[in-house]
């Protein structure tokens, strides 16, 4: 049966070349950003460059305080002594390290203005994160120690501040009116890790910011690293009950009396940085699987509209099989066949299309330094989502092929 | 073989309601040639698809070998169909997307049947209406009689034990209609199958066994 399935297939989608056509681009169209997105939210969300013990990492990025009082609230990354003080200070990790939020300035080069993201680090940073080091290594806690002005800078920016490819370790660069050596060259994070994307790495001494200053807000937050991924809540629980004892303080006429920070993990730490909502995971995590439902409910609808006018089209055919002795059930398995079929070519047609796609925007700076690929992952994800598209799409037009009266099917 | 009993169908629309079959009361036997006249609109096809199962009366029972069609769940009704029934229709209604061959083998697919075997089967129907060098052809490349043949080698392969017929002649000339006619009247006398027709001509009714006459949806004759 399912070898007749196949020839019937075949033989209707070579004989309706134009209609043919139309379908497998609807589909492949549909697939085709479908396939993109999975491999753009990979590419948010999995373990990437240099970001690779994502899975056995916790976040402290915000700090707030809440008078409610007078309904007012702080929020904010916090000072370097909050951080070394309350977090530093947990016992299961690791490794803890303290970045600060990235800034923006504008460094100089034969009258060419560059712009340059940087953030300030401790060097543990350079231990939880495996970066690629192109020439040079990573400054260490004795440089820190030692006041040294360090820094490590990007490949990027190597290549238009010294030209490209020409080593310059031991070069010096201006920032902010302060000069750096440079230590190390690393290849380019992409924009969308915020964690670890930036053109220059400062150790934190070199910092403006007075680091003893006691007050709670500052510029920085922490990345914690667990010997394991099972440590996780453990680490969470630890430092529920450090946060619990952390004095409420008032400063500058803000008089909180509550103080809510936490440790996330990944997703968790970018679902906040986008929402601003802070209260509970599992809201977050529903709502983006409801925005991702709805994006996926859309190809499919109109999957389903394509393979509807594509079944219907062929009424005379399904009143004809049924006089001959197809039941509903075998008729629906016939189109559900073909369906799937036309799908997974569409699968297949829309990987190619998809992969040019990730070509340009991995070769194009739209996303600087971006590295979208088609893993294992992605490749599952789209076989799946053409299979159940497949079905999902077949179904629904198939079913209501079935209801119809053969006499009426015979006239259309 | 077919008992037609207190038939009645009635079509509703919007508007109007049309009585297309009143208190049909028929009987078709083993073996025998039976043809339908009547003038157009008399509900001669509405008569054949009922008996055919291929559509549903409003009111009465259809009965094929003694058995109740009426109420029968569809997977039963489609095995009816298949094994005991082959249909003929005016307009051919044969699946353009297929050559011949495909078309003609198209009721064994819902058979238990190997694919080779399904081939030899429709090789020989094609033979019987002697259309067996246009196999690979598509209906589109046939002419009207021709296309007719594969229908008759389509209704045929199966063995079915009757053979419904809506005017198979209706859009042939005198000479495509008599070469229709003399396969349907081989089958009936060497095969033994039984087989109901709709005909608008009287020479063609004559050759058969006997005549029904319709008259807006009742039986006059
Ligand atoms: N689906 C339908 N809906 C409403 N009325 C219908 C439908 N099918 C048939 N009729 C009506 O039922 C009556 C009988 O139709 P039927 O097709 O059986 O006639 P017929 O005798 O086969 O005519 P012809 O010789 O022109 O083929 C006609 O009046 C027709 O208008
Ligand atoms: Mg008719």
């Amino acid at each position: 049966m399912l070898k007749n399935y196949f020839k019937i297939t075949i033989a209707v989608l070579k004989r309706r070349k134009f209609f043919t056509f139309i379908s497998l681009f609807g589909i492949s169209m549909t697939l085709t950003i479908l396939v993109v997105v999975t491999a753009f939210l990979d590419h948010l969300f999995s373990a990437g460059y240099p970001e690779i013990n994502r899975e056995k990492s916790l976040y402290s990025m915000t700090l707030e305080q809440i008078d409610s009082k007078n309904q007012g609230q702080q929020s904010g990354p916090m000072s370097f002594s909050f951080v070394n003080k309350y977090i530093k200070s947990l016992k299961l990790p690791a490794k803890i390290s303290l970045t600060s939020m990235v800034s923006t300035a504008n460094m100089y080069r034969d009258n060419k203005k560059i712009r340059v993201f940087f953030k300030y680090t401790d060097a543990e940073f350079w231990e939880i994160h495996q970066f690629d080091f192109l020439e040079g290594k990573p400054y260490t806690t004795r440089d820190i120690d030692n006041n040294e002005f360090m820094v490590v800078i990007n490949e990027d920016l190597r290549n238009k501040y010294f030209g490209n490819g020409v080593s310059c370790i031991g070069k010096t660069i201006d920032l902010d009116n302060q000069k750096f050596k440079i230590v190390g060259v690393v290849k380019g994070v992409p924009i969308t890790r915020p964690h670890t994307s930036a053109d220059i790495y400062l150790p934190y001494n070199t910092t403006k910011e007075d680091l003893k200053d006691p007050s709670y807000r500052g510029s920085f937050a922490a990345i914690v690293l667990a010997k394991e991924k099972n440590d996780l809540p453990k680490i969470r629980a630890e430092f529920a009950e450090i946060a619990r004892k952390i004095p409420i303080v008032s400063q500058g006429g803000f008089n909180p009396d509550k103080i809510n920070i936490r440790l996330d993990d990944y997703v968790e730490s970018f679902l906040i940085n986008l929402f601003r909502r802070e209260d509970n995971s599992t809201f977050l995590y529903s709502l983006l699987v409801l925005i991702a439902l709805i994006f996926m409910s859309l190809p499919a609808i109109n999957l389903i509209n394509i393979n509807t006018s594509r079944i219907l089209e062929r009424a005379s055919e399904i009143g004809i099989r049924k006089a001959f002795g197809a039941s509903s059930k075998v008729l629906v398995g016939q189109f559900v066949v073909e369906n799937i079929f036309l799908t997974l070519i569409g699968g297949v047609i829309a990987i190619v299309f998809s992969l040019l796609i990730i070509f340009y925007i991995n070769t194009s700076q739209i996303i600087p330094n971006s590295d979208l690929a088609i893993n294992w992952k992605v490749l599952g994800v789209a076989t799946i989502a053409s299979l159940v598209f497949g079905l999902l799409s077949g179904v629904y037009p198939a079913w209501r092929m079935s209801k119809m009266h053969i006499v009426d099917a015979l006239k259309a | 073989m077919i008992t037609l009993q207190n038939i009645e169908k009635v079509y509703r629309t919007s508007t109007i309601e049309t009585l297309a079959l009143n208190n049909i009361n028929l009987s078709v036997e083993k073996g025998e040639f039976l043809s339908i006249m009547g003038p157009s609109g008399c509900g001669k096809s509405t008569l054949l698809n009922v008996m055919g199962l291929l559509d549903e009366p409003s009111k009465g029972d259809v009965k094929i070998d003694g058995k109740r069609a009426s109420g029968l769940p569809d997977k039963e009704l489609s095995r009816f169909r298949n094994e005991k029934l082959g249909f003929v229709f005016q307009s051919y209604h044969l699946i353009n997307d297929l050559p011949v061959l495909d078309n003609v083998e198209l009721p064994l697919l819902y058979r238990k049947i190997s694919g080779s075997e399904r081939r030899k089967l429709a090789i020989e129907a094609l033979e019987k209406v002697g259309l067996s060098n246009r196999m690979k052809h598509y209906p589109s490349q046939l002419s009207g009689g021709q296309r007719q043949r594969v229908a008759i080698a389509r209704a045929i392969i199966g063995k079915p034990a009757i053979i419904l017929a809506d005017e198979p002649t209706g859009n042939l000339d005198s000479t495509m209609g008599n070469e229709i006619m003399d396969i349907l009247m081989n089958l009936n006398k060497n095969e033994g199958t039984t087989i109901v027709m709709v005909t608008h001509d009287e020479n063609m009714s004559k050759k058969t066994d006997r005549l029904v006459r319709l008259f807006d949806g009742s039986q006059v004759m």
